[in-house]
């Protein structure tokens, strides 16, 4: 059993007015890990419902294998499926949940005998057999639900936030268990979640969804580092991206809202070379907080008054009000700052994105990222 | 001192409920026990002590056994037809319907609607000649029949109306447990390619079960109990062909005025209802997955 791929063509899904998935297309890579990530209502269970074929799209194509399977019942699809629930059959005990799908398709007893212990084995069920889902934990009937999505050895499995009924720490084993399975058994995988971490973590590739429309479809790294939308930029890392609203000005980009931007001298935080826009629309300057430093006296950097500081251990996280925005900085916690310390935050012309005040899309396109420096005024 | 009064206090806010169930229900009961050993006293002559002569009386009683078939075969009947249809409505009504609201209600209507009215019209749609039935029979070319005058047809004609009756109220329990499986369990098993008919037989009719037991023990109390339309539409007739237990009860006790003998087909009654509660719990309840 080796994975095949799955092809998502301008899918729609409306009911009525609402337009829960708006000409969604991506490519999930035969053998991949592919997650949907958005917040709760962005269309993603949606959009993986008319994957399986439990939806039926109202415009679009989904392909399987490069043949169409948009208007094929879910079992033709060659899929198994894990819910967020589970969806475990109460009166059946492990063995007879996880055998429900053999049995249904009339597969011979010992064929049947041989995939349950061997599926058993591999995720640690064996003694669990004979018990009923309500009588194990929810971590076992996660463990069933995975049994018996795998048994069925199809070529693709989709998972519908799998792991939000468990608790932190098992869910955490989870993801990684998950993954190396995915990888032993070559199996492509569409996983939805609405969690960030879970979704870096584990991707090979990450569909970011936002009002039935895809965002951005990426690796996770190029994702973090090189996002495309204010969107995506606010939605991935913890804490999130600062985004600083920022207008021109006489000597180059100040922090909008304010007369003297909140800096040094001037008013202005960059010159007017650094960012990649002729006119003088609204951009958004995003940071991310691990990019900000404290900046010595007299160089330059905006200035902020820090507002409370939570210890994280290895580091703090310092809020800073700056004018009438509010920066998170991931500071290194040898420097002990107390509420109400004013300070100035730097960081390197490398971190910086830029993104259209009014669209949200990234400024510099898919270009060369620009090497502006921040201003010497 | 305060626990004493705490327990007056208790035993105070139990009394006009225990009062009237032991007014009511238990002396009564209790009291039938006692009767069925004693003959019935008739004017000057006052109950006297005959052991089980009544039971024995019971035993030779022709009329008595011919009421105990004719009710046995109504339960035969009626139970089963009357589950399998509740079911079967309460999935059709359970789906993607238009116009759901309103079959819904049509169903329950039987159960609202007094059988003491309904009974009625159920007799116009019995009526030889110009009745319903015989109408649309009639259409096809098919003669008359008297539906409720033969012993051969009357018991049948009881029990579709018995079915009628209760098919749509039992199918509001199905409808709620229905609705109380999580809609996942069909979108899995329809993943895993099982057809409609696999999934009821091997997920929802499973997963029904505490509904059937609870359905059937109030179906085997109600075969006994409901006659209302026995007294409208046949009392009893013809020669006893559509009479049932509880209706022999209330000829005996209010017609024929043989109290001793009522009290002891009484607790005949209550014993065969007893046992057959019992061992449907105990039969159907180690097959029942409770949620």
């Amino acid at each position: 059993m080796s994975g095949v791929s799955i092809e998502v063509r301008a899918l729609e899904k409306r009911w009525g007015e609402t337009v829960a998935v708006d000409r969604v297309s991506f490519t999930a890579e035969a053998g991949a890990f592919t997650v949907l990530l958005g917040p709760s209502g962005c269309g993603k269970s949606t959009t993986l419902r008319l994957v399986a074929g439990l939806e039926s799209a109202s415009g679009g194509q989904v392909l399987i294998d490069g043949r169409d399977v948009t208007h094929r019942p879910p079992n033709g699809r060659d899929i198994a499926m894990v819910f967020q629930s589970y969806a475990l059959f109460p009166h059946l005990n492990v063995a007879e949940n996880i055998l429900f799908g053999l049995k249904v398709r009339r597969v011979a007893k010992a064929e049947r005998a041989r995939r349950l212990d061997r599926v058993a084995e591999m995720l640690g069920l064996t003694p669990l057999l004979h018990r009923k889902p309500s009588q194990i934990s929810g971590g076992q009937q996660q463990r069933t639900a995975l049994a018996r999505a795998i048994i069925a050895e199809k070529p693709i499995c989709l998972m519908d936030e799998p792991l939000s009924n468990l608790d932190a720490k098992l869910r955490h084993e989870m993801r990684n268990e998950l993954r190396a399975l995915q990888r032993a058994l070559g199996l492509t995988m569409v996983y939805v979640t609405h969690d960030q971490a879970e979704a870096l973590s584990m991707a090979d590739r990450i569909v970011v969804l936002n009002q039935g429309r895809v965002e951005q479809a990426d690796a996770p790294r190029a994702l973090y580092d090189r996002p495309t939308s204010a969107f995506v930029a606010r939605f991935i890392g913890t804490p999130p991206m600062n985004l600083i609203e920022i207008a021109r000005c006489e000597d180059g980009w100040r922090a909008a809202g304010v007369e003297n931007g909140g800096t040094s001298r001037g008013g202005a935080i960059l010159d007017r070379a650094s960012v990649p826009v002729a006119d003088a629309r609204p951009v958004l300057l995003g940071v991310r907080p691990e990019d900000l430093a404290l900046a010595d006296a007299g160089t330059p950097g905006i200035e902020a008054t820090v507002e409370s500081v939570e210890y994280l251990g290895a580091d703090n996280l310092v809020s800073c009000r700056t004018a009438d925005q509010v920066l998170t900085a991931r500071l290194p916690h040898r420097r002990r700052l107390q509420a109400g310390a004013p300070i100035r935050l730097t960081w390197p012309a490398r971190a910086q994105h830029f993104f259209d005040g009014g669209s949200g899309r990234r400024l510099d396109g898919d270009g060369p990222a620009p090497i502006p420096a921040i201003s010497k005024a | 001192m305060t626990r004493r009064i705490e327990w007056i206090h208790g035993w105070l806010l139990l009394t006009p409920a225990l009062v009237l169930l032991f007014a009511f229900t238990h002396v009564p009961a209790v009291k039938t026990i006692i009767d069925s050993f004693f003959s019935t006293p008739r004017g000057a002559r006052p109950a006297t002590f005959v052991g089980t002569a009544n039971y024995e009386f019971l035993l030779n009683d022709a009329t008595f056994w011919r009421v105990l078939e004719n009710n046995a075969l109504y339960a035969l009947v009626t139970i089963p037809v009357s589950i399998a249809l509740a079911i079967a409505m309460a999935l059709w009504v359970d789906g993607k319907l238009k116009g759901r609201g309103f079959v819904r209600m049509a169903y329950f209507a039987p159960t609202v609607l007094p059988l003491i009215a309904t009974a009625n019209i159920w007799m116009f749609f019995y009526t030889p000649g110009f009745g319903l039935i015989d109408q649309v029979r009639a259409l096809f070319g098919g003669a008359q029949v008297n539906w409720l005058g033969d012993p051969q047809l009357v018991l049948g004609a009881v029990m579709v109306v018995a079915i009628w009756k209760e098919a749509g109220f039992f199918m509001i329990f199905y409808l709620a447990a229905l609705q109380s499986i999580p809609p996942s369990l069909r979108e899995a098993a329809a993943i895993e390619g099982a057809s409609r008919w696999t999934f009821f037989r091997r997920v929802t009719f499973p997963l029904l079960m505490p509904t059937t037991l609870f359905v059937s023990i109030n179906a085997v109390i109600n075969a006994v109990r409901l006659v209302d339309h026995i007294f409208v539409m046949t009392e009893g007739g013809p020669d006893n062909h559509s009479s049932l237990l509880l209706y022999y009860i209330y000829e005996t006790a209010f017609k024929f005025w043989d109290t001793a003998y009522a009290s002891t087909l009484t607790v005949v009654v209550l014993a065969i209802l007893s046992v057959l509660a019992i061992g449907q719990f105990h039969l159907i309840d180690r097959r029942v997955h409770y949620r």
